[in-house]
């Protein structure tokens, strides 16, 4: 008895994601710091690599990820949106670079 | 002299800031939470050092988007004084009332310690009270106070004589042993274009009395009231 209540669940919890997937938007947004701005943290990184053991490493930068759930239907739409976005908060354009990935 | 401090969420100089300005203004500040619309009629704005909302992406940026600040930046543009300490330099970079950024210290580390400052001229309203070239000692406290600025910018800064305060050692030299954050040119603070917003990492509030340790913080205060008095 208790199984098949389980399974049920799984089945309208799928369902719904499904249901949430055809109407929703996924942005992806990757901020980097610049080139020719010194990355501190990068390099503290990139020492700590090394005094692990692992050679080859010839330069860190560290970022941030941003993942945002969109109600938008119009990719395009999205991406103005998401661009005015990053222009404004997520991204400091004096120092960081960004890229937007939709899906 | 009315002075206004505002208050964001976690921001924790703003006592120090209002202690320092009742005491050389002669009277208190308004305290203006960062949730208000508008700041009442001031001669002075202060935005103080701290946290603010923990530096949740970098820090300043979500202050920088708070309901008052449309008003601060409003007023700043129509010519009202802003001095923003620290976290509140951050802020003024953030809504791009300074240029530039406030990057991680040089050597990733949390610095609180007393450092010396050139003060870079004598004659604005944060400065009358000093000499041009004189040597203070004030503290920092911070861990994003590595000023950047694209080369252009700089190049502005420098040629406006817009630097206000630069780290130095004890001769005045601006050496990059005497640099405790890596900040290019050695920049302290900056000033914006009409001299009226200057924004420093350094703290002057913690410096106002002897049983504090100092009194080199004294001037700055003492500039602005005989500017704006």
């Amino acid at each position: 008895m208790v199984s098949v209540l389980k399974s049920e669940a799984i089945y309208s919890y799928s369902f719904y994601q499904r249901l949430k997937k055809d109407t929703k938007m996924k942005a992806r947004i990757t901020v980097t710091l610049k080139t020719g701005v010194l990355d501190p943290q990068g390099k503290a990184i990139e020492h700590a690599l090394e005094g692990l053991g692992f050679a080859g490493v010839d330069e860190v930068r560290q970022g941030k990820l941003i993942e945002l759930d969109l109600n938008d239907t119009d990719k395009d739409a999205a991406m103005t949106r998401v661009t005015e976005m990053c222009e404004k908060l997520l991204a400091n354009t004096v120092i960081e670079n960004y890229s937007i990935e939709l899906e | 002299m009315r002075s206004s401090v505002i208050v964001f969420p976690a921001s924790n100089c703003d006592r120090d800031a209002s202690v320092a300005l009742e005491q050389i203004t002669g009277s208190k500040p308004s305290m203006i939470w960062h949730a208000e619309s508008s700041v009442p009629e001031t001669d002075l704005i202060v935005l103080p050092g701290g946290f603010s909302f923990g530096d949740y992406l970098r820090s300043g940026a979500m202050a920088a988007q708070s309901p008052i600040m449309k008003d601060v930046i409003a007023k700043a543009k129509a010519g009202v004084p802003v001095l923003g300490i620290c976290n509140g330099f951050q802020v003024l970079v953030e809504s791009e009332l300074l240029p530039g950024a406030l990057m991680r210290n040089r050597d990733i580390k949390f610095l609180c310690k007393d450092v010396q400052l050139k003060v870079e001229r004598g004659d604005t309203i944060f400065t009358s009270k000093y000499n041009q070239g004189e040597i203070i000692t004030i503290p920092i406290a911070h861990h994003d106070g590595n000023y950047f600025a694209s080369d252009e910018t700089l190049k502005e800064l420098e040629g406006e004589g817009r630097v206000a305060f630069r780290y130095v050692d004890r001769d005045g030299a601006a050496t990059s042993e005497a640099n405790p954050n890596g900040s290019l040119n050695n920049i302290a603070g900056i000033y914006n274009k009409d001299m009226k917003v200057l924004g420093l990492m350094p703290h002057p509030e913690r410096l106002i009395s002897q049983e504090l340790g100092g009194t080199d913080g004294l001037g700055l205060f003492e500039s602005l009231v005989e500017a704006l008095a």
